[in-house]
């Protein structure tokens, strides 16, 4: 896979989406074409889907929250006739190497999250209108809403036929949604993953596989009444004006990507990239008001969507760089204003938005599998929400006292409010009550540090860094963590990392990640779905997979 | 001793299952049963229920006096199940497991491919009665009424044997699958019928006698390749339906060959010899040659839709499973495995319409439609042999595979009857040229007069050649019930 896949989506050339807007409640149809997939070699039949089809939907959901704050509830439906959404595309996901199909899952999954995300952080609520067949993913894509309407035409049926169709999982989220947030009883989900056809009409319903079953005569007019029915009831604030996202100045060079507030250098020998953030080079908005003039290129705003376009760019075409290395530069006074005119004006939709948006990208940075390490040198500007990074990264170096010939500002880490669970991770918790399970003490000594620059000896004192290193020793130290790191196997490094990131309880998305996705990648690696004679493989052939019968 | 060839009546469902002795599905049955009478009853209109009819009633499955011919009242009709006789030791003859004896039960894992394509056919049969449930009120003559109700309780009788397999193989799921079967139905807005052909009008006689040719022949070409199956009851069930369905296509090829014949003769007693004089043939009380041409391109393009995509998954998972073979799948010289064969499919390609060779084992439906036109175009020489007799310059024609299509690699493209790939917008241009239009349609509505007199004929169509049961054409095929 040679070219270049982009996560920035030009709202005009949309090719899979439509969105109808009726006041407070919008209406997203799929409708996928057939012929514009990303890649050779595959038909997108039946609404299914690719990655690039997703790419366009994470487009849409971010864009209703910044762009369209009016909307309360979200209808998400069919543009076809017969079928709702038939999942993932299956010969693209026959032909894909085991690394894309990881990279599409993962993002699929992240994609569903924040369809979840948008109610309960801002209260725009997806619902999901079912008519035609629902199957796999596209019932996955049901389950990521938070009401299903099912047509009871004797026909249409919600379904996950992964399991007896092709010898894998409902990966995206399917099992874990059925159980944890469908509340699904375990037999009746057992049979339901096991059945090819799955279930249509009340019985759906009884199962609780949907949340209601609509007459077909009355389907469309049922929908619309729920719709306005959830719009009205709400508890989502009025805005009666949104911000455009304003496409990204990104620049793609050999060795590097060149963003507004961030430059991704990338050390191809060395298998590693380099993220420097930079801090804000003006004030603060004074208020909200300036701070919605400034729209979508608020520091804060800005830098957040360039972050994730890194992030997603890295995983996605740069597979070979094994280490990423976060830096920051700047003033980590006006990285503190900044977040702090957000986090005064909390309850503004804006700079709620703006904060929930850091929220999913540091999670995005928490998914990420490749080595992170956070630099924290002279000048940078490790503050509130950067200061996040430095508990996101498996380790941290943090330099010690003055270093000869460098006059920059002394390092410091500044934590803030923020810190204390503005930004949770997948877990639930902080990244530092994540950090500090094992002392949650320690916290409450933390939050008498907000506000105070605190040096390296401290915040290694602290746990806030890994280690504090001086003039002497740090350039050794560093070289012997990414020489050594970059000699141990990735497949380990990614297992090690993804295991010791996410210490303390599970929630749903913990499940999704952690356990239904990691048996998904195993599953993908075995000859039973994907060897030449694997389910995967034989689908479509008319010859059935031939499975090794040992039970491992 | 079970009688496997005479059906027996001592159930209130005659069959050749040994159904008194199987005492869980006859329960079953009987319990779907008050259903089934409730959508006949609600179906047809209420006078000619009353009617005596003259059917045959199924009496045995032995291929050389099967029927016995008796007036009936149609809801007294004794819709049974019957299966065509087993074949000792008969085995799977087709896909993985060839040469295999074939199965008397459901194979665990292939039970939900089955079910489904049992739940398919199933749903065709009392699609087909729903369309011609008004058409007895217009019936050009006893002779056709009577065949009408044949049809109507054979494809009853077809879900019958359909929910009988779903009874009696596939448990609580097959039940319910029966009841749903009775909650479809054709045209319906709250629950329609599964597949398109069976959810459009058929508002006229002359759709009647196309939908028998055309579709009924889809009919056909499924039963036998289902006929084929692997699983022995499907098989020996398809088995005897066929043998009924061939008297629907002859009720269809009749039926037009009679249509145009009273064209022919209206048109030489009034010595009209362009066909295309539209007008003036129509004034004769008939229908004119290009008018029946559009309702020929019409059913017969939504028949070949019903064959699904040209390369499918499902068919060709149903192959390699042994449950679906075919046409004439014994006859077929090959390894009846398809795992290195290739087959050729047409396919759209920058424009132009190719054929390229693909798995064989993918292009099942491709090839049972190939069967189909062939077996189709039949009726259609015959035909046109009754025009060139009468002296007439027209010949009646099946149009392009690719015209006027909604299913598989033609639905994307506008296509004219001869295979010219055209413009959406000449397409729809010429539409009227190729498809009745509604004027077609009020035209043929307006000779829709029904003739209840024993021997009377309405104008647009002449007697058959020969009654039923070698009954003469004036024969009173149905006692009316005038109440
Ligand atoms: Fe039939
Ligand atoms: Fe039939």
């Amino acid at each position: 896979m040679s070219k270049r896949i982009d996560f920035q989506v030009d709202p005009a050339g949309m090719k899979h989406w439509t969105v109808e807007h009726d006041g407070p409640v919008a209406y997203l149809y799929m409708d996928v074409d057939e012929d514009a997939g990303l890649f050779e070699g595959y038909q997108l039949k039946l609404n299914s889907y690719d990655l690039g089809v997703d790419i366009e939907l994470a487009d849409v959901v971010q864009r209703m929250r910044f762009e369209h704050p009016e909307v309360k509830v979200v209808v998400l439906t069919s543009a076809k006739d017969k079928v709702f959404c038939a999942g993932a595309n299956i010969r693209m996901l026959g032909s894909a190497s085991h690394a894309h199909k990881v990279n599409f899952c993962k993002f699929t999954n992240e994609t569903r999250n924040t369809l979840e995300a948008a109610l309960e952080d801002s209260g725009q609520n997806y619902i999901c209108a079912v008519r035609g067949a629902c199957a796999g993913g596209g019932y996955e894509l049901a389950l990521a809403c938070n009401h299903i309407m099912l047509t009871d035409d004797s026909t249409s049926s919600v379904a996950l036929p992964e399991v007896p169709l092709l010898a894998v999982l409902p990966g995206t989220g399917g099992l874990t949604r059925v159980t944890d947030k469908r509340k699904v009883r375990r037999d009746l989900a057992d049979v339901f993953c096991s059945v090819e056809e799955g279930v249509k009409g009340k019985r759906a319903q009884e199962w609780r596989l949907v949340d209601e079953v609509i007459p077909n005569s009355q389907f469309d007019a049922g929908v619309r009444a729920r719709a306005e029915a959830f719009a009205a009831t709400s508890r989502k604030p009025d805005v009666t004006q949104g911000i455009e996202l304003k496409p990204l100045q990104r620049q793609f060079l050999a060795d590097a990507v060149i963003y507004s507030t961030i430059d991704v250098a990338l050390d191809r020998p060395g298998r590693r990239a380099v993220i420097t953030i930079k801090g804000p080079e003006t004030d603060a908005p004074a208020d909200v008001a300036a701070l919605t003039a400034e729209g979508s290129e608020t520091w804060m705003l800005r830098c957040a969507r360039e972050l994730d376009d890194a992030i997603l760019h890295l995983r996605t075409n740069e597979d070979a760089l094994g280490l990423i290395e976060f830096q920051t530069a700047g003033d980590p006074a006006r990285v503190v204003a900044h977040e702090a005119l957000l986090l005064a004006h909390a309850d503004h939709w804006l700079a709620n938005e703006v904060l929930c948006l850091w929220k999913r990208v540091l999670k995005r940075v928490d998914m990420t599998s490749r080595s992170l390490v956070a630099m924290v040198e002279h000048g940078s500007c490790y503050a509130g929400v950067l200061a996040e990074l430095l508990w996101s990264v498996d380790r941290s170096y943090m330099m010690l006292e003055p270093f000869e010939e460098d006059d920059r500002p002394l390092a410091s880490v500044q934590l803030t409010d923020a810190n204390f669970g503005q930004y949770r991770m997948g877990n639930g918790l902080s990244r530092l009550e994540t950090r500090f399970l094992g002392a949650p003490d320690d916290i409450a000594g933390l939050r008498a540090q907000i506000g105070t620059p605190l040096d390296a000896a401290k915040a290694e004192t602290l746990g806030l860094v890994t280690y504090a290193y001086d003039d002497i020793d740090w350039e050794d130290e560093i070289r012997l963590f990414r020489e050594e790191r970059a000699s141990f196997s990735p497949d380990a490094m990614t297992g090690m990392e993804a295991n010791l990131r996410f210490a303390g309880p599970e929630t749903m998305e913990t499940r999704i990640f952690g356990r239904l996705t990691a048996w998904q990648n195993w599953i993908f690696q075995r000859p039973n779905a994907v060897g030449p004679e694997g389910a995967l493989q034989r689908y479509g052939t008319g010859v059935r997979g031939v499975f090794d019968m040992q039970r491992v | 001793m079970l009688d496997l060839i005479n059906v027996s009546y001592d159930s209130q469902i005659p069959n050749n299952v040994g159904l008194s002795s199987d005492k869980k599905v006859l329960k079953a049955l009987e319990k779907w049963h008050p259903g089934y009478i409730n959508w006949w009853n609600d179906l047809i209109p209420q006078n000619f229920q009353e009617s005596m009819v003259y059917l045959r009633t199924a009496v045995s499955v032995d291929p050389k006096g099967w029927a016995k011919f008796d007036y009936v009242k149609m809801p007294e009709y004794r819709w049974g199940v019957l299966l065509a006789p087993a074949v000792e030791d008969r085995r799977i003859a087709m896909g993985e497991h060839l040469g295999e004896p074939a199965w008397q039960e459901v194979p665990g894992e292939y039970r939900n491919m089955l079910k489904r394509l049992i739940v398919i056919q199933g749903d065709t049969e009392p699609g087909s009665v729903e369309q011609q449930r008004f058409l007895g009120l217009t019936a050009p003559s006893l002779y056709d009424m009577r065949n009408l109700f044949q049809v109507n309780v054979e494809e009853g009788r077809h879900l019958w044997a359909m929910v009988y397999l779903l009874q009696k193989y596939f448990g609580r799921d097959g039940r319910e699958e029966a009841d749903d079967l009775l909650v479809r139905s054709s045209g319906s807005e709250e629950a329609p019928r599964m597949l398109g052909a069976f959810n459009e009008e058929t508002p006229d006689w002359l759709s009647f006698f196309m939908f028998t040719y055309f579709t009924d022949r889809d009919g056909k070409m499924q039963l036998e390749s289902l006929a084929q199956s692997g699983f022995d009851p499907l098989s020996r069930t398809c088995r005897f339906m066929l043998t009924e369905e061939a008297h629907h296509m002859f009720v269809g090829e009749t039926g037009v060959g009679r249509t145009i014949q009273a064209t022919l003769e209206a048109m030489t007693k009034a010595g009209i010899t362009d066909p295309t004089d539209i007008n003036k043939i129509r004034d004769l009380g008939v229908i004119d040659l290009p008018t029946i041409q559009k309702k020929l391109n019409l059913h017969y393009t939504l028949s070949l839709d019903l064959f699904g995509q040209e390369v499918s998954t499902n068919a060709a998972n149903a192959f390699n499973a042994g449950i679906k073979g075919r046409y004439m799948e014994q006859r077929i010289d090959d390894d009846h495995k398809l795992q290195n064969d290739t087959y050729p499919v047409t396919s759209i390609k920058d424009g132009k319409i190719l054929t390229e060779d693909v798995p064989a084992l993918t292009a099942i439906n491709m090839r049972l439609r190939d069967d189909y036109v062939r077996d189709a175009a039949g009726g259609i020489g015959r035909w046109n042999k009754m025009i060139a007799k009468a002296g007439i310059e027209y010949e009646l024609k099946l149009p392009h595979e690719g015209f006027h299509r909604q299913i598989g690699v033609f639905s994307t493209v506008a296509v004219d009857p001869d295979g010219n790939i055209v413009s959406a917008e000449e397409w729809a241009k010429r539409r009227e040229d190729w498809l009745p239009t509604k004027a077609d349609g009020d035209f043929i509505q307006s000779l829709m007069v029904p003739c209840y007199e024993p021997g009377e004929y309405a104008s647009w169509i002449a007697p058959p050649k020969v009654g039923i049961d070698n009954k003469p054409g004036d024969f009173e095929y149905v006692k009316l019930h005038m109440a």
